[in-house]
Formats: structure tokens, sequence, C-alpha cells
């Protein structure tokens, strides 16, 4: 159980985007992956639920194999998993409310009434109760951003996952987003992957972070072991030190040059 | 030296490669979209919206061309006739050439501005923001979605604005005639019916069903081959004109050969 990412490589034209990435969530944690904005981040979200197939490598959820999977298969693979977007992705010609019932219209057993009813909720959940008549356009970045979530939670997923959930928002709209996604955990026991660069957002809600560098997981730990950790490009990253991430990538290509 | 002289054929090469690439790519998008057919649950509920928004809403500005389009057809025939040949001969032309050509050709080449590059640049947009890969992770499938409804609607759509276009062109013609050239009913009417074959309406209705087709089939490829931000819709919407103008007067050209 659970989602199983295992040497995933992916690369686009010349540009190898992931080189080997090995990566495990479990049942009910909340995982994060943080790394610099153009590292891979959202290509290894879009592998797990089978946008992109890795090169070579596996991409397990709950044991299925998600680049062999087709038709119904991956129908129903996609139904267990709720994706939030980088910028929402809320389509613009439907109201917010058609947009969060959008996922619900093809499930089996779902009539106008019991969407209506969900749809509500999911609103609710997000603190956007009310504002399911409203067009993508009439919100805000983070209204906009819960939007996205309840559109995402609506079928009732066991896992989610989060694209740069936080990127652009103030910072009180930052925690607001990072309760949710701890609500998500605690109230609905769902498994969450979030990539963000955002550390403070990351610290607040992951059980465990994993550093993507290079195309790799450079290092993997719970939020304290990550602020420990003495690796220079983590501590960099983590620092916001230039100086540091930087100068430790120079030295081991250096290394690799004398090698 | 030998280079720069190879330099020419290796361009042209390459080109010639990226052609037939692309024509794969678009076979493969067009053969899936043909296999999407059978989820008629999604694409059914966007049929009639996208009938509407495709043929209901180009019928003014097809009819707008169509009328100038009679009103100079007239002038000119009656201008090229003088003399020799009689005036109601006028009628011939006007009705042959609105109903083999300029009706079912005109009208597509103004709907691949309207409606090819409308389709173009909201599948383009939808595509940059994610909107697409949205309809994916819950469970749509894209082309049934998207593209399907869309083909469908302009293939059943196009012949009628066609019908009307044409019909609206000669009454044109014929209303110039009657007014400008000093011609009377039964003279235009005379010659509308000298070579009228009911088979030209069926020609114009199998062409303007390519048309269709062809419109928002290049207009839905290259909406979701769109990447970049604003400039690539842009790009996308150019291209989708130019390409379905070029396949349109392709078209024309084939169905002439064969079907005449």
């Amino acid at each position: 159980m659970g989602i199983h990412l295992r040497e995933v490589r992916k690369s686009f034209g010349p540009r190898d985007v992931l080189r080997g990435f090995t990566l495990r969530v479990t049942d009910g944690e909340t995982a994060a992956i943080v790394g610099p904005s153009g590292s891979g981040k959202s290509v290894l979200l879009k592998h797990v639920v089978g946008l992109l197939t890795p090169d070579s490598g596996s991409v397990t959820v709950d044991g299925a194999a998600v680049p062999e999977l087709k038709g119904r298969a991956l129908v129903r693979l996609r139904r267990r998993i709720g994706y939030v977007f980088q910028f929402a992705a809320l389509f613009d010609s439907m109201t917010v409310a058609e947009n969060v019932g959008m996922g619900l219209r093809r499930m089996p057993g779902w009539d106008r009434r019991r969407i209506r009813a969900r749809t509500e909720d999911c609103l609710a959940l997000v603190e956007l109760a009310g504002m399911g008549d409203r067009y993508p356009a009439q919100l805000s970045g983070g209204q906009r951003k819960r939007a996205g979530l309840a559109r995402a939670i609506a079928p009732s997923p066991r896992y989610l996952l989060y694209d740069e959930p936080t990127t652009g928002l103030d910072p009180v709209t930052t925690a607001v987003i990072d309760r949710l996604i701890l609500r998500m955990r605690d109230e609905l026991g769902v498994t969450g992957l979030v990539v963000t660069h955002d550390m403070t957002s990351a610290f607040r809600v992951a059980d465990r972070i994993t550093m993507l560098h290079e195309g790799k997981a450079r290092f993997t730990g719970t939020p304290a072991e990550v602020r420990a950790a003495a690796d220079p490009v983590l501590r960099g990253f983590v620092e916001g030190n230039p100086d540091l991430y930087f100068g430790a990538g120079r030295a081991r290509s250096e290394d690799r040059a004398e090698r | 030296m030998i280079e720069s002289v190879l330099r020419p054929f290796s361009t042209l090469g390459v080109r010639f490669l990226a052609l037939l690439e692309e024509l794969g790519r678009a076979a493969t998008l067009f053969a899936a979209a043909f296999r999407s057919l059978r989820n008629a649950g999604v694409w059914f509920p966007n049929l009639l919206p996208e009938m509407a928004r495709i043929g209901v809403a180009s019928v003014p500005i097809a009819l707008f061309i169509a009328t100038f389009t009679g009103i100079v057809m007239s002038l000119q025939a009656s201008y090229t006739l003088t003399g020799a040949i009689p005036v109601y001969f006028v009628g011939t032309l006007v009705g042959k050439t609105m109903i083999l050509e300029l009706g079912p050709v005109l009208t597509a080449l103004t709907l691949a501005g309207r409606v090819g590059a409308n389709i173009s640049a909201e599948l383009g947009t939808m595509r940059v923001t994610e909107q697409v890969d949205a309809l994916e992770t819950l469970a749509y499938d894209p082309l049934a979605y998207l593209v399907v409804p869309r083909i469908l609607a302009a293939v059943l759509m196009f012949p009628i604005v066609v019908l009307l276009a044409m019909t609206i062109g000669i009454a044109s013609g014929w209303v110039t005639a009657l007014q400008l050239l000093d011609m009377s009913s039964p003279e235009f009417v005379k010659g509308l019916r000298l070579f009228f074959d009911p088979w030209d309406v069926w020609f114009a209705v199998i062409k303007s069903v390519s048309f269709g087709a062809i419109v928002t089939g290049v207009g839905c490829y290259c909406g979701l081959r769109t990447e970049g931000g604003a400039e690539g819709v842009g790009r996308s919407a150019t291209r989708t004109v130019v390409v379905a103008s070029m396949l349109i007067l392709c078209l024309d050209a084939f169905w002439a050969a064969v079907l005449l």
C-alpha cells in the first residue's frame, strides 16, 4: 500500500530531469519533496497520477504499476488520487461549484442532489461556503487554491498530491492552506505528497521531507532531522544561502571533473 | 565547402522529417479521438452547446459574406457577359459558383478564422494552464470531452451554415440583378435553372462536411499541442488558421477532381 517510486528516470530531449529518484510514501503520512524551482518536482508528481510515464524505473500506487494502467484501471486509480495544481487549474468556463462537482459527475450513483450536497460540504471544509456560484476569475489566489483543493477532495480520494500549494501566497494565506493540508491528513485520513520550495510550509505539514537535487533524492528525514542535517546543499536550501547551496554543488562538480 | 553545398539539402531533410513526425502525431491524436467516440457519456452532453457555438453563432458572419459575394458575383457576371452572351446567364453564373465553390469555400475559410482560431486558443489556454491535465486527473478522457464534440458539431453544422450561405448568396445576387441590372425575375430564374443539377448541392454538402472536420481537427490538434504561455497560444491560433486554410483549398481541389 502507499506510493512507491523506484529509480525513476525521465528526460525531456537532452535534459535529464529525474536521474533515478526513489521515494516511498506510506499510508496516512504526509511527505514533502523540496527542491528549487525547475528541479523536477512537478514532473515527479505527474508520474504518480499517470500524466507522465518514466523512461525507466517504477511507479506504483497501492501495488499497481501506474505506467502500465490503461482504460478503466487508470480511471479507478485516478479516482483514488486527488491532485491540487500549482495554479489551481480550475475550469474557467464553470462556476466554482461546477468545478468541485466535476469529478463526481462521472462516478456511478451520484445524482445532482448528492453532487450538490457533497460540493457544499467540500466548499465548507476549505472555508469557501457560499462561493459556489462565483467564477474562478472572481476569486483571489488563495481562494482559487482552496477551490482546487475542494475539487481534489470531492471524490474522497485516499491520496492527495499537492503541487506547490503555497506558491505566490501571502504568509497568512499560506498558513491557512497548510492548516487545510493537515486537516486532510488528520480528519480525512488522506495520505499526502506535497512538492514545494517553501521550507516553512514543508516543516509545518510534512511528517517526512525529501530533498530532490539533480534528479535524485539527496536527503530524506523528519523535519527535525532536516533542521539538524549537516549536508551543505540541504542546509544551503533550507537557510536560503546561495553560497552554501551552489558552493557545494560546484565543489562536487569539480570533484567529478577531477576523477 | 561540401558542407555549405549540402546544408540546404540537410535543412530540407530535417524539415521533411519534422513534417512527417507532425503528421504521425496528428494521425495518432485523431485515431485516439475516434476511439473516444465510445465514451458517449462524456462527449454527448457537450455536443449541443458546441453545435450552438460552432454552427449557430457562425451564421451571421457566414451570411454577411455570402450576401456581398452574391452582389459582387451578379455585378461582375453582368459586366463579363455584356453583349455576346444572353443576360440570363447572370443567374447561371451566380447559382453555379455560389453552390459549387464560393458558398462552401468562402464559408469554410471564414470559419477557419472564427471557429478554428477560437478552438485553438481555448484548448491552448487549457493546455498551458493545466486544465487539460486536471480533466485527466478527474478521470475524464480529454479527447472525448474536448475534441470529439467539437469535431462532431462542426461536421453536423458546417453543411447547414453553408446551405444557408449559398441560399442567401443566390438571393442577394438575384435582388442585385433585379435592382441594378434591369433583369426580370423570370430571366434570372431561367439562368439559375439552366444548368442546375441537384448533385451540385450534394457536392457542396460533402465538401462542407470535410471542411468542418478539417477546421475543428486542426484547431484541436494545434490547441492541445500548445507550449509556453500567451505567446504559445497566439502561435497556435495563427498556425490553425494558416494550416486549416491551406488544407481547405487542397481538399477543394481534391473533391473537384474526384467528384465532378
